[in-house]
């Protein structure tokens, strides 16, 4: 490795505290759109498939609802992902100077994902009149792989940035060989990719679940709004497990190869066997405060024994502790308390329909289910700080510090502050819409909850 | 024919897409703008979505294509141009995050006070978009871009050249989109197609006259791009003019056919003839393809990923204009 440390700071703090907060905040709004469109679309065939196969014209007329407001979010999601390429020259031009040549490779194949999801999305969006149901029905399932395509393509980039590997610098820094296959195969590959199509599974399930359970708390019980609630929730509940065990085994693969963030995330102090979990509470040089402890469980958790040694904050240069600790600390903990309890969740359901084929009766069940969609969007984003602000000072892990990467140019602050208001109003417009869209459905009734296909000539008479 | 200059050829290829498509969509938002008030421009308005509606999502990816070839396979090209661009760049940035949402919000939205305000905004950034693209490309042909980035802020895009391509990139937008949409009118409505044709006539002749202005401003500012054009590119300014001009003859005499292969024929021949002109420079004159070129491997991926492009997303793309234009697929929510 070249002697970066060497190299001038390329910018001001204020830069770098500036780009960094317009990147997490223009990245934060983005993700749950992204999560849309690579989930949104299997929730949505799920229903075009019982409605075909059972004739079943709530479930119809669901697949169609949510096609038309994924319309209106894949939209959104088109210009703030582009916003996020722009980004990567506006914010960060010499992480892009540098090693753009490397992890570009993943974007590149995005581009590919991106570009068939755009194309097969607007036939399926549009095509609901006149296409023939099962032709587009079947037009529909090239956005459900290219969704976990693209996802698989981008989340690859950010595990290269954690765990880079699959290139050749020179004397002077500069990248003169790469392999690609490297790059796109990271060791960090393996477990952010699961984790993260995993993560828009349930933030798509229990968000359009929550919709619905609003609605049926309302006293609109009608079948629609049941479906509304039982399709999508039945997806989130099953990848919620899932998702549990992968988040697990992500967490040992950071023990081991991100140790800076892990002993930042569960504020260890000291390296040292029998490390306590702590469960909450305040990170000082002095040990946790005000958090629940039980003795051994981290080293036992990374480990599977209370003998595992643990890398703590003290063998960590000062120079490349991540910052906020105990932010990093909290959101890990609400990230995984927060899984937990949706796994309690899903559990419940799936007791009861299992007993009875039926969600349980009591109200509660209802409200739980509606405060879950924003949940796991909550977990979401405790997630992507955990390891985004936990690779700092690191943009790429061990070879290039986030003030070598930022920009010159002057008013970042401005920028931001414009991007904030244009996001402010661009998250209104889109929830305004969305409700005018769920009114003005709600209000053509039960007369539009026949097909949504236009009668065939051949089957209809 | 190195891997480089392969790359380089790839890119134009994604640029010439993208002001193909991209650009007809933006100039779709330009005779929005200029269609008149509530009720007279109604009918332009709902052919104008109609054609949109569909396809400007697939379209807009272009650009994201050729953003990210440019900086995985010439990242430190990308690096000066957006360290020094990067204040038309950001608005360009701003103008397709409004264009976009204006035009899904609009056609999802009953109330007319809304809709007129989420129509006005998606038309007039509908116009600023490629006018801060049309400067970025400009001031790159000026060589305004130091090779090692971080040149004016400002001085660099605010000259006659950057401005005068700007201008010309709404004005062959709007040509392309009249164009595009004579033919979108034409099934079914003769007062509407002469609309669109009297629009396609009149733009051209302003993306003309813009271009005659440009060459006098290239010749001043540009020199390099200038002899080059004259020379290598001149059998593509040619042609581009015998296209323009084959054009007019047709709209002038109402003729029906071929509108479209020859607008779409004008301007890919300007944007290979710049390309040609450009050669073998990605910032004229201080960086060259190959001094910017990435690694071999990185190059053989982009050469992978544009194959795949070739052979499963050109179908695709054909599969959906298809639909689009024998109306298979709806416009209205």
């Amino acid at each position: 490795m070249p002697p970066l440390d060497l190299l001038p700071l390329a910018a001001s703090e204020s830069n770098l505290l500036a780009a960094r907060e317009q990147m997490a905040f223009t990245l934060g709004f983005h993700i749950v759109l992204s999560c849309l469109g690579v989930a949104l679309p299997a929730t949505i065939l799920v229903a075009n498939y019982l409605g075909l196969r059972k004739g079943d014209g709530a479930a119809l007329e669901l697949a169609r609802r949510w096609s038309k407001a994924m319309a209106v979010t894949f939209a959104v999601g088109a210009v703030t992902g582009t916003v996020l390429s722009f980004e990567f020259g506006l914010l960060w031009p010499q992480f892009e100077h540098r090693f753009g040549s490397v992890f570009g490779i993943a974007f590149a194949i995005e581009g590919i994902f991106f570009f068939l999801e755009a194309i097969f999305l607007a036939v399926y969006i549009y095509g609901w009149k006149r296409l023939r149901p099962w032709a587009h029905f079947w037009s529909g399932v090239p956005m459900v792989v290219t969704g976990i395509g693209g996802a698989f393509a981008v989340v690859a980039a950010n595990s290269w940035m954690n765990q880079p590997q699959g290139f050749t610098l020179n004397g002077a820094g500069e990248v003169i060989d790469v392999e690609p296959l490297k790059v796109l195969f990271n060791p960090a590959t393996g477990y952010e990719v699961p984790h993260m199509i995993l993560a828009a599974y349930m933030v798509v399930g229990f968000l359009v679940a929550s919709i619905y359970a609003v609605g049926m708390l309302k006293g609109r019980r009608d079948r629609l709004h049941r479906l509304g609630v039982v399709i999508p929730l039945t997806i989130a509940c099953i990848a919620t497990p899932i998702q549990l065990f992968v988040g697990d085994t992500a967490a040992r693969e950071v023990a081991d190869h991100q140790p800076a963030k892990f002993a930042a995330m569960e504020c260890i102090e000291k390296t040292g066997t029998d490390q306590t979990e702590y469960l909450g509470g305040i990170c000082t040089k002095d040990g946790v405060k005000g958090a629940i402890g039980i003795p051994g469980l981290d080293s036992f958790l990374v480990g599977f024994s209370t003998d595992t040694e643990v890398t703590g904050l003290n063998d960590i240069p000062d120079d490349e502790e991540p910052p906020a600790h105990t932010m990093l600390h909290l959101a890990f903990d609400a990230m995984v308390g927060i899984g937990s309890a949706l796994l309690a969740l899903g559990a419940w359901f799936g007791f009861v329909w299992w007993r009875r084929r039926d969600l349980p009766r009591t109200p509660w069940f209802l409200r739980a289910v509606a405060v879950s969609g924003g949940g796991a969007i909550l977990a979401l984003w405790c997630g992507w700080i955990v390891t985004e602000v936990g690779r700092q000072p690191w943009i790429v892990q061990g070879y290039m510090r986030t003030t070598e990467a930022v920009t010159e140019a002057e008013g970042i602050w401005f920028s931001f502050g414009l991007v904030l208001l244009l996001y402010a109003g661009l998250g209104t417009g889109a929830i305004l819409v969305l409700r005018s869209m769920s009114r003005r459905w709600r209000e053509a009734g039960s007369a539009e909850v026949e097909s949504p296909y236009a009668p065939q000539t051949e089957e209809v008479a | 024919m190195s891997k480089a200059d392969a790359a380089a050829a790839i890119l134009w290829v994604g640029a010439t897409f993208y002001a193909l498509f991209g650009g007809a969509d933006f100039g779709g938002g330009f005779w929005d703008l200029v269609a008149g008030w509530d009720e007279r421009g109604q009918r332009p308005r709902d052919v104008i979505q109609r054609s949109l509606t569909p396809v400007w999502e697939a379209n807009h990816v272009w650009l994201i294509f050729v953003l990210v070839v440019l900086w995985t396979a010439f990242p430190t090209a990308f690096s000066a141009i957006f360290t020094t661009l990067y204040v038309p760049i950001a608005l360009a940035a701003l103008g397709i995050v409004l264009r976009g949402a204006g035009f899904a919000f609009r056609k999802s939205i009953v109330g007319l006070r809304e809709r007129r305000a989420m129509g006005a905004t998606f038309a007039i950034s509908s116009v600023l978009t490629p006018f801060f693209m049309g400067t970025v490309v400009g001031a790159i042909a000026a060589g305004n871009v130091p090779a090692e980035g971080n040149g004016d802020a400002f001085s660099s895009w605010i000259q006659p050249l950057p401005l005068l391509i700007g201008a010309m990139f709404v004005a062959s937008g709007a040509y392309l989109a009249a164009v595009f949409l004579v033919g979108d009118a034409r099934r079914g409505d003769h007062e509407l197609e002469r609309y669109f044709e009297r629009r396609a006539l009149g733009a051209a002749v302003v993306a003309g006259a813009l271009a005659i202005a440009g060459i006098f401003a290239l010749h001043s500012e540009a020199r390099y791009v200038f002899d080059r054009l004259t020379e290598q590119g001149l059998p593509l300014v040619i042609l581009s003019l015998l296209c323009g001009a084959a054009l007019l003859f047709v709209l002038v005499r109402g003729g029906r056919r071929p509108l479209r292969p020859l607008a779409a024929g004008a301007v890919v021949a300007v944007i290979w003839g710049w390309g040609v002109a450009q050669f073998p420079y990605l910032l004229p004159t201080s960086l060259r393809i190959d001094q910017a070129a990435a690694p071999d491997p990185t190059m053989t991926i982009i050469f992978i990923v544009f194959g795949a492009a070739a052979v499963v997303v050109l179908p695709s793309l054909g599969l959906l204009y298809t639909l689009a234009q024998k109306d298979l697929l709806e416009s209205e929510h």
